[in-house]
């Protein structure tokens, strides 16, 4: 019967056309790989005339990579605490209890990721214009950690919304006090939620650039550097070389929450 | 025997405390984050409103802190209005195409991907959304530059003809992809595909199989059933798609400095005011519009119960 919708299997236009979308948003990054090895290092031809692995050794070499890239691990370990301290005590206070003003701050922990980033970027350039505070770390860092608050939320507040309140009593009736309870009970539950939430914080905080060329001044953190290479290019295949560096340090953290966290309602990832 | 144990330290008295004063605990927790994003974040926004009411001294180029409208009135002379203009119509152009390639997508994972599938379809779809943004950027520049795989899949093929021919178009044409509009709009609607797919798939999912069902029985063929019953219940997720990419079009300066014609975008304005012109105040007044126009935009899709489907 054709109006068996549900059970009848897809036509093969829609399977062609979902397909095609998901190859679409997969192979263009396979390029990035192919041009880190290729031997014409002054424009993007394809193919590659030629394939080679010396790029990895003259990056390995090139001594303007490595302060970047330690910035950019630095600011986005520190912002990553941070957001993780500051998203679980806000997922503690929301997820159990109602009270004024809850939809409002709820807004508030979501806003610095819904605006575009050029906002939250431009505002944090005006205050800091304002009040006359020099760049920093730590003026990347304060941008970094207000929209990975967010991230950590997300996921902290899913998995506290699962767990039952039932086993906070017990502890309390076995003698346990709060801080106990937090200690052997309450973070090993939340533990794989908080880590899944703190991965993806900081391959967000590695990756960003927007907000951070507002807030960065003459400092260049690696997603900086790689900006400043697509403008003005010199030795292209080392900047892939760079962009294979930044996809793995992204992608590993984000596959590794989504296992931590996979099987549930709250898998990690499923908005950003 | 006595029913209460005896407190062991500073612990115990503190949870008694929390005990009798839940309010206490609570206000506790949520101190700290409030304190920050109140401060850093709605305080950095207070301070853009108020830049914006500032303005340059044009002969001294040193921010003048009194308040005015002056500003203002230049963020509405004929070029930045241009600026204005051409940002929304990339943001609306790049939401209809993300709208419409992710609807398959949307559809075949909701609908009738199973099992491992599912999985697959799922992890298709966030692994573009969360790996890095410039990668994705670069990619796209390899791809539409004149020498690039495009331009050679052109020649190899034998539709170079075709591909000049579109480039030859007014307004959306160029020099080459990675010059025109064209171009632009492509990375645009690669790049925030992810965000459109998401919610759409969440609002298909949740179309009973019963009305379908019951569609068909009314003597409805596929294309009405799909007109009628599917599209419909699809339109909220499709709104809070849109306001992802219709906001991150908005604000994004990036993707048109790498890829496009040297006509400049809003984020774009803001980024070179800020920076080489040293105007803040001008560059805050540009970064108010994209709020203004997110404000209009999430009002109009709360009446459309776009966040239910959020």
């Amino acid at each position: 019967m054709r109006s068996d919708d549900g059970r009848q299997g897809a036509s093969l236009a829609l399977r062609i056309a979902a397909i095609g979308g998901l190859l679409f948003l997969h192979l263009p990054i396979l390029l990035i790989f192919l041009y880190a090895f290729t031997i014409e290092e002054r424009t993007y031809a394809f193919p590659p005339p030629g394939l080679t692995t010396q790029w990895f050794g003259v990056a390995w070499n090139r001594a303007d990579i490595w302060p970047p890239l330690y910035l950019s691990l630095k600011v986005a370990a520190i912002s990553t605490l941070l957001a993780m301290i500051l998203g679980t005590l806000v997922a503690g206070a929301m997820a159990r209890t109602r009270f004024f003003g809850r939809e409002q701050i709820s807004l508030l922990i979501i806003l610095p990721i819904a605006l575009p980033g050029v906002i939250t970027g431009m505002s944090l350039r005006s205050a800091f214009a304002i009040m006359e505070i020099p760049f920093s770390v730590w003026t990347i860092v304060l941008g970094h950690a207000t929209f990975c608050i967010v991230i950590v939320y997300n996921n902290a507040v899913a998995r506290m919304r699962r767990l039952s309140g039932g086993i906070m009593e017990a502890s309390a009736d076995l003698g346990a006090n709060a801080f106990q309870t937090m200690r052997y009970v309450l973070l090993p539950n939340l533990g794989s939620a908080l880590l899944a939430g703190g991965m993806l914080a900081f391959a967000l905080s590695f990756d960003e650039v927007i907000v951070t060329t507002f807030t960065a001044g003459q400092q260049s953190t690696l997603p900086i550097w790689m900006l400043n290479e697509l403008v003005r290019p010199r030795q292209r295949p080392v900047t892939n070389v760079v962009a294979i560096v930044v996809f793995a340090v992204t992608f590993v953290p984000i596959l590794l929450a989504y296992y931590l966290t996979r099987g549930g309602s709250e898998t990690a990832g499923a908005g950003k | 025997m006595s029913a209460v144990l005896a407190e062991r330290g500073l612990g115990d008295r503190l949870t008694g405390l929390f005990w009798r004063r839940p309010n206490l605990l609570l206000l506790l927790m949520i101190a700290p984050p409030l304190i920050w994003l109140g401060l850093v974040y709605l305080g950095s926004l207070a301070a853009l409103l108020l830049q914006s009411f500032y303005y340059i001294d044009e002969f001294s180029g040193v921010v003048v802190p009194e308040f005015t409208l002056k500003t203002y009135v230049e963020l509405f002379r004929a070029q930045n209005l241009d600026i204005i203009f051409r940002t929304l119509l990339m943001s609306a152009s790049v939401t209809l195409g993300c709208a419409l390639l992710a609807f398959p997508i949307a559809y075949y994972a909701a609908r009738y991907a199973r099992g491992p599938w599912k999985a697959a379809f799922y992890l298709g779809v966030m692994l573009p959304l969360w790996s890095s943004y410039l990668v994705k950027v670069y990619a796209w520049k390899l791809i539409l530059a004149k020498e690039g795989i495009i331009g050679w899949a052109a020649g190899v093929t034998g539709t170079t003809p075709i591909l000049d021919a579109v480039l030859g178009l007014p307004f959306i044409g160029g020099n080459s992809l990675s010059t025109s509009f064209l171009g632009t709009w492509m990375v645009f609607v690669y790049v925030w595909l992810p965000y459109m797919i998401l919610p759409m798939q969440a609002a298909l999912e949740r179309v009973p199989l019963s009305m379908l069902e019951a569609s068909a029985d009314l003597g409805a063929s596929h294309g009405q059933t799909f007109r009628t019953v599917i599209l419909p219940l699809a339109m909220p997720g499709v709104i809070a798609g849109s306001i992802f990419t219709f906001s991150l079009t908005m604000g994004d300066y990036i993707i048109p400095q790498i890829i496009g014609t040297s006509a400049r975008f809003i984020g774009q304005a803001v980024y070179q005011l800020q920076g080489t012109a040293g105007n803040i105040p001008l560059a805050a007044a540009f970064a108010v519009v994209p709020i203004v126009i997110m404000l209009i935009y999430l009002h109009l899709a709360k009446r459309a119960g776009a966040f239910d489907a959020l």
